[in-house]
């Protein structure tokens, strides 16, 4: 590739405008992601741990779970204590990838993104903030909170 | 191939430069425009009120040095503003006629070190701007912020305000959707305040030290994942023009306490 190809690559990912949606259209059914994004199910004690943890998820930034052994939970965003009952792995799934998509001028980050981001930061240019994985175990902890706790 | 890569690449640069600001945002009421100290702890907020425990009053006496001391080549700022500084800092940022542009307070204070002290101007950030704006700022406590945007200070304006209400970052979010239509929520530990800049510079307990507005402003955007952009970059001057004529009447602070 010549020089001024390369340098076009790297602004094409600095800035994200040209990147290619994570999420094809055609995976997306209503408002849910029926399929999990990864042949390995979700595991719902690491979800747990993406959920709190400053450096990964950090959901409880914004959001709260009530009995989570965390300090200071947000309330930016919906109690998600009993999402389980509000909401099926699809849709959660879909919801934390891209809200955008679900409701356009959502405050909620989209966390497997990279398309038509602006002005993002050197060190995370061109990743999404979860990975497909990462995604999944957290849909399998928030699908579990629930009401009753056992299977619906 | 070349010529073909160059084209895709300036096709490029006016989709990154050129974001979408949000349409129809909304604005704080001006009888709910309150000061970010009242979302303190009322520790915090009895340090900033104590001008002996607050230790932003270090770079405030520092100043007053450094404001009646004569630089090597020039006049002390004294000689020239012997009757002090009263009231100023809440009229910043400011278009200067001189300079052609809309300089904020640690612009002012450079400009006068270039042109009438024939000095270098200070790096953002010193110890000595920080402390001779401390000392400026803290000689309008209490004062109104009154900003002028009319004018040649329009476009400036609506540039910082067009920055203020557009996505950025990996996490995408805009000043505008936490500090003006979430204000007074829980973001973890702190409390979502409205973003005003009038307790600027500010001591924050996280820096263990004074710091300005731009240092504040390069947090946030870090706290998004946003690549900041660099100390006194004229389009954080527009943001401050922004912030300062959101919250006119709003009395000054500096320095301020903050978590
Ligand atoms: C900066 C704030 C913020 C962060 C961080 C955040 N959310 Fe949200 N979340 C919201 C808001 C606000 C909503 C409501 C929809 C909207 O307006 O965006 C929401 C909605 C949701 C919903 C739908 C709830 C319902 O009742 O319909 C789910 C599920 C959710 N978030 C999960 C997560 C997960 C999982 C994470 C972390 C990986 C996360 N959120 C991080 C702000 C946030
Ligand atoms: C994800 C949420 C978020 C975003 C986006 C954000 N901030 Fe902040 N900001 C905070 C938090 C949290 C604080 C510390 C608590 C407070 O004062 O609100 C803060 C503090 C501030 C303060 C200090 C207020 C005071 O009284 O001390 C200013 C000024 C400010 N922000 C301006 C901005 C501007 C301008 C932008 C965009 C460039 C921005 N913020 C983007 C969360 C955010």
């Amino acid at each position: 590739m010549s020089r001024v190809g390369i340098l076009a690559v790297l602004i094409i990912s600095a800035c994200g405008a040209q990147e290619a949606p994570l999420i094809r259209a055609n995976t997306i059914l209503g408002d849910a992601i029926t399929q999990p994004l990864t042949e390995t199910a979700g595991d719902t004690i690491r979800g747990e741990q993406l959920f709190v943890s400053r450096n990964e998820g950090h959901c409880i930034l914004c959001h709260q779970v009530d009995g989570l052994d965390a300090e200071f939970q947000g309330d930016v965003g919906p109690d998600l204590t009993l999402v389980g009952d509000r909401l099926s792995a699809g849709q959660l799934r879909l919801r934390i990838a891209d809200y955008q998509l679900v409701q356009p001028g959502a405050l909620m980050p989209s966390y497997y993104r990279i398309h038509d981001l602006h002005q993002v930061g050197e060190a995370y240019s061109g990743e999404s903030v979860l990975s497909a994985q990462q995604v999944e175990d957290i849909v399998a902890y928030l699908v579990e909170r629930r009401a009753s706790g056992d299977d619906a | 191939m070349k010529r073909f890569a160059g084209a895709t690449l300036i096709a490029l640069i006016p989709a990154c430069s050129a974001p979408p600001a949000a349409e129809n945002a909304t604005e704080i009421a001006a009888e709910d425009i309150v000061s970010g100290s009242i979302f303190l702890t009322a520790e915090t907020r009895d340090l900033q009120e104590d001008n002996f425990a607050n230790p932003g009053y270090l770079w405030v006496d520092r100043g007053e040095a450094l404001f009646s001391k004569a630089p090597a080549s020039g006049e002390a700022c004294i000689t020239c503003h012997e009757a002090g500084l009263s009231g100023v800092a809440a009229t910043y940022p400011a278009y200067d006629e001189k300079a052609g542009r809309v300089l904020n307070l640690e612009g002012r204070i450079n400009q006068c070190r270039v042109t009438h002290q024939s000095e270098p101007a200070w790096e953002y950030e010193s110890e000595e701007l920080l402390s001779v704006t401390a000392f400026v700022a803290n000689q309008s406590l209490g004062a109104p912020v009154s900003v002028d945007v009319s004018g040649p200070a329009q476009d400036i304006y609506e540039a910082g305000r067009d920055y203020f209400q557009t996505r950025r970052g990996q996490f995408n979010l805009s000043c505008q959707q936490c500090h003006t239509e979430n204000w007074g929520k829980r973001l973890r530990g702190d409390t979502l305040s409205q973003g005003h800049g009038n307790g600027f510079p500010a001591y924050r307990l996280e820096w263990e030290s004074l710091g300005s507005l731009h240092r504040r402003l390069r947090d946030c955007d870090l706290g998004v994942r946003a690549e900041p952009l660099p100390y006194g970059d004229p389009l954080y001057v527009a943001v401050e023009l922004f912030l300062a004529a959101r919250s006119n009447g709003l009395e000054m602070e500096s320095p301020a306490v903050r978590r």
